[in-house]
């Protein structure tokens, strides 16, 4: 079994995180250098960095906030929303990104999935998949995009299963029915992809208690933890996501004593 | 100066941050003449191993490598770049590698669904031996991986310290004389992996431990 991640995610617009960071006290919650440095110091694993807004202009504020960042924490960094090209890829990477989050675009171009696992590597490429229920599909679960406004008539784990074959490293399902609602992840999107893929996977969306995270990774099958409001609103700190994962014997990297660079 | 090697292997801008960070002064570079006369070089690389020793070939940068590692200039290899200085690697139907430590690179077969690949992730490393790069890290400290193939070094001096996953026991980190290298991230593994660089950028190549520069 691989040591859980635990992920939380700053949504972006305009280079500013949307929702506070309170569960540190900060002196500018919206600034993501500091959003960043106190997850980083609170034991988050990596971070991820959705841009929700995603026009051209907004993404290359998004890679210069990234950049500042990269360069305030060193644990690893996953950018998305709006990711359309190698070109973005590229861009991504050498403002500071390890891992690229790829949504609407993998729907829509599997050739440019395919030259960007080969450019990159495998591991730098997450699929992000926005999922809702649909009895419809073969897995009751369809995918969507344009940030979930779209439906597409797609079952979601057949076009995960489809994004595996083209060697992605990573897959991130989001339920479109839980983000948000802190209600629990969507348990059966999680697993079917996460079992049908082999791929590790990053369960999204709906967390909202401690059981939450735990149901994730033994119902879910997901090899990390993915947590927004949940962890800016302070309901819940890392500390206590992973404490509670290891009360129950899932492996995790306890704190690490703190990993921003200007802490050294 | 300290050569970052750029072949089109990926993601090299982390390293620079970390080592500038460390205040350390680092270019990225594919220029020969800039690697051999380099006061130490890094050897990162994300991606395939079949493109990666394409590129290197077409940069005519196989020979300089090998070249840097004989003449003593302290080199750390990070990921990719630690799978390419053994002898071949099963990834991509099997390819040479440059041969600077006698070993080979194999994928990950687990046994159980569980265990995934790659692996991407935290996992802590037991050092074998006593090294100048593991000063002041605690043993079992955690290093961010990110990999589906592994370093097996033919003789286990080289293997510097040891990771268990998918079943297997491997290299995390091998070496041997000038040459150090992780199969983790140290650029973006917290702390201990700063740690780890700054070790490596205060080492003049030698192996007693503690050696300042």
């Amino acid at each position: 079994m691989s040591v859980v991640r635990v992920i939380p995610c700053l949504d972006m617009k305009d280079g500013r995180v949307v929702k506070g960071v309170h569960f540190v006290d900060l002196k500018d919650a919206a600034d993501p250098v500091q959003a960043a440095r106190a997850y980083s110091a609170g034991g988050a694993d990596e971070i991820a960095f959705l841009d929700i807004t995603a026009t051209v202009e907004n993404r290359r504020t998004m890679f210069d906030v990234l950049k500042n960042v990269a360069d305030a924490v060193s644990v690893p960094l996953t950018v998305g929303g709006g990711i359309k090209s190698c070109s973005d890829i590229e861009s991504a990477l050498k403002s500071g990104a390890s891992h690229v989050s790829i949504s609407s675009a993998a729907f829509r171009d599997s050739a440019m999935v395919k030259q960007a696992v080969g450019e990159f590597g495998a591991s730098t490429i997450v699929i992000a998949i926005d999922a809702d229920a649909n009895d419809a599909c073969p897995s009751s679960r369809e995918v969507f995009i344009d940030g979930g406004r779209t439906a597409t008539g797609k079952d979601a784990v057949e076009f995960a299963k489809e994004m595996a074959g083209l060697g992605v490293g990573q897959i991130l399902p989001t339920s479109k029915a839980t983000d948000g609602t802190k209600a629990g992840f969507d348990l059966h999107l999680t697993r079917a992809i996460a079992d049908a893929t082999g791929l590790p996977v990053i369960a999204s969306g709906g967390a909202g208690t401690l059981n939450h995270f735990l149901e994730a990774v033994t119902e879910g099958h997901a090899q990390a933890v993915l947590g927004a409001s949940v962890f800016h609103f302070g309901i819940l700190t890392i500390g206590q996501v992973k404490e509670h994962l290891g009360k129950h014997g899932i492996e995790v990297v306890a704190k690490r004593g703190g990993s921003g660079i200007n802490e050294s | 100066m300290i050569a970052i090697v750029d072949y089109g292997a990926g993601n090299l801008t982390s390293v620079r941050l970390a080592l500038e960070h460390l205040r350390m002064q680092a270019c990225i570079t594919s220029d020969p003449n800039a690697i051999r006369s380099a006061e130490r070089v890094v050897f990162p690389g994300v991606g395939a191993i079949g493109s990666a020793m394409k590129n290197l070939s077409k940069l005519g940068l196989c020979e300089t490598i090998r070249d840097v590692a004989a003449a003593g200039t302290p080199f750390l290899g990070i990921c990719l770049g630690t799978q390419i200085i053994l002898d071949r690697s099963e990834e991509d139907g099997s390819v040479a590698g440059l041969g600077i430590i006698p070993g080979a690179v194999r994928r990950f077969r687990p046994v159980f669904p569980a265990d995934k690949v790659p692996q991407m992730g935290w996992n802590a490393i037991v050092p074998q031996k006593k090294h100048p790069v593991f000063d002041g890290i605690p043993d079992s400290t955690a290093f961010y991986f990110v990999h589906s193939y592994y370093p097996m070094p033919m003789c286990s001096d080289d293997v510097l310290a040891v990771t268990d996953y998918a079943g297997t026991t491997f290299g995390s980190v091998i070496g041997r004389d000038n040459v150090v290298a992780t199969q983790f991230h140290p650029e973006r593994s917290g702390e201990a992996g700063l740690k780890l660089l700054l070790n490596f950028c205060r080492w003049d190549g030698g192996n007693k431990p503690g050696v300042a520069r």
